[in-house]
């Protein structure tokens, strides 16, 4: 059992717009390319090149398919990594103290050096958030980049999160969601934001904009055409009229 | 303390944070450099430590991608430190097709094949087939190949997309994806067809995510809703091969409506342009022409004929002119004729398209409103090619984008051809908020070359290989009517095949027709698996022996970076290095990086050098062009022009001050464009971040092909030497001419049996034809379609050596509509065995309902063959994964008519990949997917069993 701190003084974390990602993993691939490079122990990868490779990714894409009562199926993809809760049972529940909230940021993190590798973390988290490394048996978990994103080595506007700073489609961003005044509480309050699962009671600071209306949900706005001639005689004359006005 | 359950419970771990180090050197040195995990070549920083690679991202200053990178970019250090690597060139030991190799030294590999290479040359130089797959150095690679003097020579746009970029470039003088791209500024709605990842992935995704910030509408035209059509605002799940009918009732519904920019069709267009519409005449159908050979339009100034590009002339749409008893009308007319036919009326598609017609009607208005009531006009004078001035550049604000999924089918070049005319009907080209050209586009297909294919023992090829042609006088024909190249490209059979026809290779040099080869040069190109037609066949054909004991195809020589499947099936192996490891030029003479406002270049080299004996494939053809002697490797005293292809980068010249690479020429370096080689030119690349670039003058960055002041300025940087204005065609008078022949006028006639498909075909307005295997196989005993997508994730065969990307998409099942899931009763878990006229294959199966309910659809190029790859033969992507190209002949199935057609378009040769028809039964699972190849032995060291990557001191 891990306390949380009493109070945080900024929550950082990720707006992901559902509406927007194309679901193409980029934002997995980056954030394994830093992180292997950076924070704790590299993120491993069993049986890499056999029958069941299993290797530790701190962010992941599920997909997920929607069939509405009107129009046609949709597909909805939905990047998953530690939504840095405020009530993180993942930190609660750990037995050494090597999961912990940092009271600056609300950054959730395991301190590897004390992590026992027991998965107990993984099992009180809802969201499937933490994976056990599978060659160093440490716990694993989105750090939000804690090692970019204050890391004087890098030009300013990179200091964000890698998946954030590599997303084509720009579907990731990164802010202090305590500051009502911030883009991407702005983004949360224009669009919408959600949290995921609720009724889990951990309050997660990382929120999800919705997909928008598709298909047959859609206002249209054009007028029908009506037409100005059944024939190509009548058309050529059409033309030639409105020709003559220009 | 005891809790409820009587476990003894603890006092909570107070909160408390360790330190931690929040600016860890990131590394010591960034170098930057141009991805190679696909065509997009994005500019990436590659941060070293300890002189290794420990960290990939995007390149922020980068013109293609401006630091956003996607998910194989980002795992590039796992394909760089790949177990498929290659280490040292290999001679063959076991039969082919075994993996069974020694390793050799460079000279010997190397003089084996030029030793082998210059017999050829003195005596048959065509007996040397060169075909590279995705290279991305085809001016050089041409080059090398048009010295050595063999007509056969290609690069994989055949078996790829030729149809999006000969249907662009001989409608409107550019294509789709290097050569284009959306005003992503300022257009209202955007339009993809057929679009999965493909070209261009990273700047389409950018583009869809600026789209989405400012709410322009998506819609996705796709049998399958993945990606990016997943999150189109709306998805229009199209019947595969019906494109092109759904696009030209598009326009019926436009034309009927009047909703065409009238005044764009008579200026910058052929719609202006009279016709030759005497039926006696040997120019029927064909532009009326001055003496000058200049193209006429009534001037609406004067009534009279005038040439198409005179001072202020002012084209009539609507022109006719009576002469000695004939009626020669603009193209427009026939355009009006063509599309106001009922038969492209919304409720007579509706059923084939799978579109109902009301749908059709609304999109055609949602067109209509973006391009014309929410137009808009920028306040930027320029002046076009008839001298006129105009003081605003009118805005059509409707975008679209096209892939394979419309050019892959046997109508698809006629369909790029529609989608085309649809936009310029439109005026939704080259003006603010529609598609733009991106340099060194546009240009007139008139300004590309011509097909060569004139042999002479010793000498260089007569002129570069591939081309556009323009009527049957340019095919490569011989008087007996036999092909001159060994694809059969540029012939009647698919005239038009500007990118040749790779697909074909190895089943002509097989057959031995139209004549034998010795020796098949493959660079980069996966022929034995993913790369080719009808798989299990290919494989048998390049082992196959004759009544001699002798393979048929003699000689082959393979280039890959990795143990790829075309590797077990070489005699000599030549080891290529990663693209971390390499120089490139990623050039303006080919496909470079520019964007729509800016000419852009770009190099790749060696950010770290290669820890085996392996050499960039580019250096190796300049060391066996010396080796050769070939005219331009050597100068008169036989020595090395260029030590390497670096060298060859800096100090080549294509013409007079134009070479591979356009940044910091002259000797001081100051020289953008044109100017002498500057030695210093490739550290002036690195230092700029690997990419150079010029910005088109703002009055010139828009209506391109008719601009001034942007012919100007292309003059000036050398992207061609006089001004080249032209007009768009919405009428193709080289499918004309070859209609013409097939009606039987001029003097190149095409054979009896083809003539009637030729004349139905090449129309030289678009037109719709069912896909033509429909008239094969039997749509009853195979209804449902099959396509293959590439994901987002894996660049072809690449992805599955990559212990990250494999991850993501190690498996590919066969995705079924509800209808069929249901109609077969599967259940997950289930295998079904699927089947065409060429062949079977028996697949794991998944249900997808956001699909077109005929199709079926499975990953491209995820299954691998056991032993390839440095993979354990117990990998899913051997055991579960697999490819529909098994069940894809390159030729049609036979009809009865005694001939075999081919299974591509009959214009350009385009591979119909996507014609494909299959028949569907629920079957027991087995323990493996079928066909499976025996395994192939690995030249390559056994792969580690875990990876840990971190560059550790």
């Amino acid at each position: 059992m891990t306390a949380l701190p009493n109070r945080v003084e900024r929550k950082l974390g990720l707006v992901i717009d559902l509406d927007t990602c194309v679901g193409c993993h980029a934002c997995v691939t980056a954030c394994k390319g830093w992180n292997t490079e950076n924070y704790g122990a590299p993120l491993g990868d069993a049986d890499a090149y056999g029958a069941d490779p299993v290797g530790a990714f701190l962010n992941r894409i599920h997909s997920f398919e929607v069939t509405p009562d009107e129009g046609p199926a949709q597909v909805v993809h939905f990047p998953k990594s530690c939504l840095h809760c405020d009530d993180a049972p993942c930190v609660t529940v750990c037995p050494t103290g090597a999961s912990y909230k940092r009271s600056e940021d609300g950054i959730v993190l395991v301190n590897e050096s004390d992590c026992i590798g027991c998965g107990l973390c993984a099992w009180a988290c809802p969201y499937g958030a933490r994976e056990q490394d599978p060659v160093e048996k440490v716990m694993k978990k989105c750090t939000l980049c804690v090692d970019r994103i204050y890391n004087d080595n890098l030009p300013e506007v990179d200091r964000v999160p890698a998946c954030v700073r590599t997303c084509p489609a720009g579907a990731r961003h990164f802010g202090d969601l305590s500051d009502p005044d911030s883009d991407v509480s702005r983004l949360v309050a224009e669009r919408d934001g959600m949290d995921l699962m609720p009724e889990q009671g951990t309050a997660p600071v990382n929120k999800y904009l919705p997909p928008r209306p598709k298909d047959a949900e859609l206002d249209i706005l054009a007028p029908l055409l009506e037409p100005v001639a059944e024939t190509p005689r009548g058309l050529l004359g059409w033309l030639d009229r409105a020709l003559e006005k220009l | 303390m005891l809790g409820p359950e009587g476990h003894r419970r603890t006092d909570p771990m107070p909160h408390r944070q360790p330190a931690l180090d929040l600016s860890p050197p990131v590394s010591d040195e960034v170098r930057k450099t141009t991805c190679y995990m696909c065509a997009c070549r994005c500019g990436i920083d590659v941060h070293l430590k300890e002189g290794k690679v420990a960290y990939i991202e995007g390149n922020r200053d980068h013109p293609v991608n401006r630091g956003v990178l996607c998910a194989k970019g980002s795992a590039g250090i796992m394909q760089h430190l790949s177990p498929a690597r290659l280490r040292a060139p290999l001679r063959r030991t076991g039969p082919r097709g075994s993996g069974q190799f020694e390793e050799i030294t460079w000279d010997e590999a190397l003089g084996i094949v030029a030793e082998r290479l210059a017999g050829l040359r003195r005596t048959a130089p065509e007996k040397l087939a060169f075909f590279t797959g995705r290279d991305q150095s085809q001016s050089f690679t041409s080059w090398w190949a048009q010295a050595y003097g063999t007509p056969n020579y290609a690069a994989h746009g055949g078996f790829c997309s030729v149809n999006m970029a000969a249907a662009g470039i001989y409608t409107m003088g550019g294509a789709f994806w290097e050569f284009g791209q959306p005003d992503w500024e300022r257009t209202r709605l955007f339009l993809i067809f057929g679009v999965a990842e493909d070209h261009d992935s990273n700047p389409i995704k950018m583009g869809l995510g600026r789209l989405k910030a400012r709410g322009a509408k998506v819609i996705g035209v796709n049998p399958i809703r993945t990606g990016y059509n997943a999150i189109a605002d709306e998805w229009v799940g199209i019947t595969p091969g019906t494109d092109g009918l759904f696009i030209l009732s598009l326009i019926h519904c436009l034309l009927k409506a009047g909703k065409i920019d009238a005044d764009y069709l008579a200026r910058l267009t052929d719609a202006s342009v009279l016709l030759d519409e005497d039926p006696r005449s040997e120019t029927h159908g064909l532009y009326l022409r001055d003496a000058d050979g200049k193209p006429q339009v009534i001037d609406r100034r004067t009534g009279h004929l005038a040439p198409w590009d005179g001072e202020g002339v002012e084209p009539r749409l609507t022109g006719s002119l009576r002469r000695a008893g004939t009626t020669h009308r603009s193209v427009f007319h026939r355009v009006a004729e063509a599309y106001l036919d009922a038969r492209y009326a919304p409720e007579t598609v509706a059923a084939t398209c799978g579109v109902t017609a009301e749908r059709i009607r609304r999109i055609a208005a949602e067109l209509a409103h973006a391009a014309f009531d929410q137009a808009f006009e920028v306040a930027q004078p320029w002046t076009d090619f008839r001298g006129k001035r105009h003081e605003t550049m009118p805005g059509r604000p409707v975008s679209v984008h096209a892939m394979r999924g419309i050019s892959a089918h046997s109508n698809g070049f006629q369909t790029c051809r529609a989608l085309h005319v649809l936009q310029i009907l439109l005026g939704a080209v080259e003006t603010p908020g529609s598609f733009r050209f991106k340099p060194p586009y546009p240009k007139p297909a008139t300004a590309h070359p011509k097909p060569h294919g004139k042999v002479r023992p010793g000498e260089p090829l007569d002129g570069p290989h591939l081309g556009f042609v323009h009527g049957p006088a340019d095919l490569l024909v011989n008087d007996d009517g036999t092909a001159r190249r060994i694809d059969k490209a540029f012939t009647w059979e698919n005239p038009m095949s500007a990118h040749g026809m790779m697909h074909m290779v190895i089943s002509n040099a097989h057959a031995g027709d139209p004549y034998p080869i010795d020796t098949l040069f493959l660079y980069m190109a996966n022929m034995a698996w993913n790369s080719t037609m009808n798989t299990s066949a290919v494989m048998e054909m390049l082992a196959d022996k004759d009544a001699d004991g002798d393979y048929k195809i003699p000689f082959i020589v393979y280039s890959d970076a990795y143990s790829s499947e075309m590797v077990a099936y070489a005699d000599i192996v030549l080891p290529d290095t990663t693209y971390l490891e390499r120089h490139d030029c990623i050039s303006l003479l080919d496909r470079p990086i520019s964007e729509a406002d800016a000419a852009a270049d770009a190099i790749r080299w060696p950010v770290v050098e290669p820890d085996r004996d392996v050499r960039g494939f580019q250096s190796v053809l300049v060391d066996l062009g010396v080796r050769l002697g070939l005219p331009g490797f050597v100068d008169a005293e036989g020595k090395a022009v260029y030590a390497d292809y670096a060298d060859y980068m800096v100090n080549h010249q294509r013409r007079p001050g134009v070479g591979p690479l356009a940044g910091w020429r002259g000797e001081d370096g100051a020289a953008g464009g044109r100017g002498a080689p500057n030695p210093e030119q490739l550290e002036k690349y690195k230092e700029n971040g690997g990419f150079w670039t010029a910005h088109i003058p703002e009055e010139a960055q828009y209506y391109k092909p008719w601009n001034r002041a942007y012919q100007d300025w292309a003059v000036e940087v050398g992207l061609f030497d006089a001004p080249q204005p032209y007009l768009f065609s919405l009428w193709c008078e080289p499918l004309r001419r070859f209609q013409a022949a097939a009606e039987g006028k001029g003097r190149h006639r095409p054979p009896e049996h083809l003539r009637a498909q030729m004349q139905a075909t090449m129309t030289p307005l678009p037109t719709w034809y069912a896909p033509l295997g429909d008239g094969h196989a039997d749509p009853v005993e195979y209804p449902v379609h099959a396509l293959t997508q590439r994901p987002m994730a894996m660049y072809h065969s690449w992805g599955s050596q990559n212990a990250w990307l494999r991850q993501i998409h190690g498996r590919n099942p066969l995705y079924l509509p509800t209808a069929l899931w249901e109609k077969y009763r599967f259940q997950e878990g289930d295998w079904a065995c699927v089947r065409s006229p060429a062949g079977e294959i028996t697949v794991p199966v998944a249900h997808m309902a956001a699909l077109n309910p005929h199709t079926v659809w499975t990953w491209n190029a995820i299954g691998k063959r056991r032993g390839a790859w440095a993979l354990d033969k117990g990998a899913p992507e051997a055991t579960k994964g697999f490819l529909l190209n098994h069940l894809i002949h390159e030729l049609l199935p036979e009809r009865g008519d005694g001939l075999r057609w081919s299974n591509s378009d009959p214009i350009t040769g385009q591979a119909a990949w996507f014609d494909l028809r299959v028949s569907i039964e629920k079957v027991r699972a087995p323990r493996h997917v079928y066909p499976d190849p025996p395994p192939q032995a690995s030249p390559v060291p056994p792969a580690p069993a875990r990876v840990a990557q971190k560059v550790r001191p």
